[in-house]
């Protein structure tokens, strides 16, 4: 594919998708990355704060600058 | 140029939530810790893993056991740190400074320094509370219920500039840069527009062009005029529209790229050419525009992209600085701008790597992706909250540094390093060598001066009004080789002569 090529392809993608999608092609997005993806969700699932909806909703602060 | 940065701070099982109180402990809790004062300075590696051995050795006895330090001697000093730097409770929030830096790289060096100085205070100052309670402490701008606190740029520039010309020049950078400096956030709040998510964290706060406050009806451009310095030469601009930053990058290129163009404005090149229709609207409006595709109005009927406008002041600035200006540091910040614009114009997700806001996307969108989660489901706002937590075993972007799926550019042991020392080449290099060296001379101490008590009990005041002095090179071996009282005596001669 010649780069002007890519370059459109990867537009549309963007277009068609704001989403980030780890598993499709995408260039030199970080691919070991997407390895590691589910360690880290799995991470993620570990350390995340328990009740989440219950720690938001109490996370307050007064305004500053 | 420094950074002031104000955290958010919560207690968790406490039985009410008092952040005034916590703010205090925590600034508190790293002066009673600081066990590497005055003496033992080298530059420790935090093992977050275990407990640090100088805090152990000193535990919450320190008032007792330590050594009297500039901590203990005067309440008027005990926010300035040996690195230069300044660290108190501002509001509700515990704040700290960077010491005076001439450079984006120093900058970024200092205010990571910072992280872990809130870090080893939070774990000091955690210690007192009863062993359910934990301090959280957030490098953010938001409680995501229309509370923002602030990541504040200061630069210095020359009192020769018109403020009109800092205004007209300046307010189309910021609305833009967003897109490279944005902390990303999950939703909107203050009564604007809905979003999932969106680039910046405090976009949405903002409802004047220019003015004063800082706290309610927040402008753009702030008026505040307050240059720490001789105000004939110099005025201090204050940015503060800019996100609290995570990744390495978004900081580097948040004050490399401000300084330049500010120095920009100073040439005069800049003018008014990008004047916005409306940047107040504009903001708000980048901040939801994933692609950084959507134009935006100019004045003049024109519609530019944030990608182009962004490049517009790129390619001034290859056009108009001087050989001399484009120092390593400068040439390295035009390589990342145009590195970062290139792949924007690409693809944003190249950038997951390098980018607050697009790191944190791709952590949100796997995230959704394996829970099905909406994204207004609290497990992703706990999520994004998350990614700022200070704590390394807790905070999702220090556990991507560790892993090293983000970029860096510091190593940590600098970083330690910086805790300690200030940097060489603007005046906190003094400040920060005399409360080193002579932590029981020195009465106060503020940005620009420094109060010593001679033996007779006298005060003796040193004005530091150009930052640009009191630098290594200058009084570097002068404050190597004396006394607290020969220092004075020495200044005392040379400004009388």
């Amino acid at each position: 594919m010649s780069t002007e090529k890519q370059q459109e392809h990867l537009d549309r993608q963007v277009d068609e998708t704001e989403e980030i999608q780890p598993n499709v092609e995408h260039g030199e997005i970080d691919e070991e990355f997407v390895e590691d993806l589910d360690a880290l969700l799995d991470e993620i699932d570990e350390i995340l704060e328990e009740d989440s909806q219950e720690f938001v909703e109490n996370y307050i602060q007064r305004g500053g600058q | 140029m420094g950074t002031e940065t104000e955290y958010g701070i919560s207690v968790k099982n406490a039985r009410e939530q008092d952040p005034v109180a916590a703010s205090t402990l925590v600034v508190n809790a790293y002066k009673s810790c600081r066990g590497d004062l005055p003496s033992a300075t080298t530059a420790v590696t935090w093992d977050y893993e275990q407990e640090s051995p100088l805090m152990d050795a000193r535990g919450f006895q320190a008032d007792v056991e330590t050594p009297i330090t500039e901590a203990d001697t005067s309440s008027a000093v005990n926010d300035i740190l040996v690195n230069g730097g300044r660290y108190y409770v501002d509001h509700a929030h515990p704040e700290y400074c960077t010491p005076e830096c001439t450079n984006p790289r120093d900058l970024l060096l200092y205010e990571k320094a910072g992280e872990l100085i809130l870090e080893v205070s939070r774990l000091a100052a955690e210690r007192l509370l009863l062993d359910n309670q934990e301090i959280i402490i957030y490098k953010n701008n938001t409680d995501y219920k229309g509370h923002s606190y602030g990541a504040h740029e200061n630069y210095l520039m020359s009192r020769k500039v018109p403020f009109e010309t800092i205004v007209d020049g300046l307010i189309p950078f910021l609305v833009t840069r967003i897109i490279i400096t944005g902390g990303g956030k999950v939703g909107a709040e203050n009564t604007t527009d809905p979003a999932d998510y969106q680039i910046s964290q405090r976009a949405d706060f903002f409802e004047q062009e220019v003015g004063l406050s800082t706290m309610v009806n927040r402008p753009l451009i702030n008026t505040r005029d307050e240059p720490h310095a001789d105000d004939k030469l110099y005025r201090r601009l204050h940015v503060i529209v800019g996100d609290s930053n995570m990744s390495e990058f978004s900081i580097y290129l948040k004050v490399g790229m401000t300084a330049i163009v500010l120095q920009l404005i100073e040439k005069g090149v800049v003018e008014d050419r990008f004047r916005l229709q409306d940047p107040v609207a504009a903001i708000k409006q980048v901040s939801r525009d994933l692609s950084c595709k959507n134009q935006i109005e100019l004045e003049d009927g024109k519609f530019q992209t944030p990608i182009e406008i962004q490049r517009a002041y790129l390619e001034l600035a290859q056009q108009h600085l001087t050989p001399e200006e484009r120092t390593p540091v400068v040439e390295d910040v035009l390589e990342k701008w145009k590195y970062v614009l290139d792949n924007l114009e690409i693809d944003p997700r190249r950038l997951g790597q390098h980018l607050d806001w697009i790191i944190k996307k791709k952590l949100l969108d796997a995230y959704r992706r394996r829970h099905g989660y909406q994204w207004d489901d609290s497990h992703l706002q706990m999520l994004d909250l998350q990614y700022h937590d200070i704590r390394p075993d807790k905070g999702l972007y220090i556990r991507l540094l560790k892993n090293g799926h983000v970029k860096r550019l510091l190593s940590h042991e600098e970083i330690v390093h910086a805790m300690h020392y200030p940097p060489v080449d603007t005046r906190a290099y003094f400040r920060g060598t005399c409360l080193r060296k002579f932590p029981k001379h020195i009465y106060s101490a503020s940005w620009n001066s420094m109060i010593f008590v001679s033996k007779s009990g006298g005060l003796d005041k040193i004005m530091m009004d150009r930052p640009h002095f009191g630098t290594q090179q200058i009084v570097g071996k002068l404050l190597n080789n004396c006394t607290a009282e020969e220092l004075v005596k020495e200044i005392r001669n040379d400004t009388s002569k």
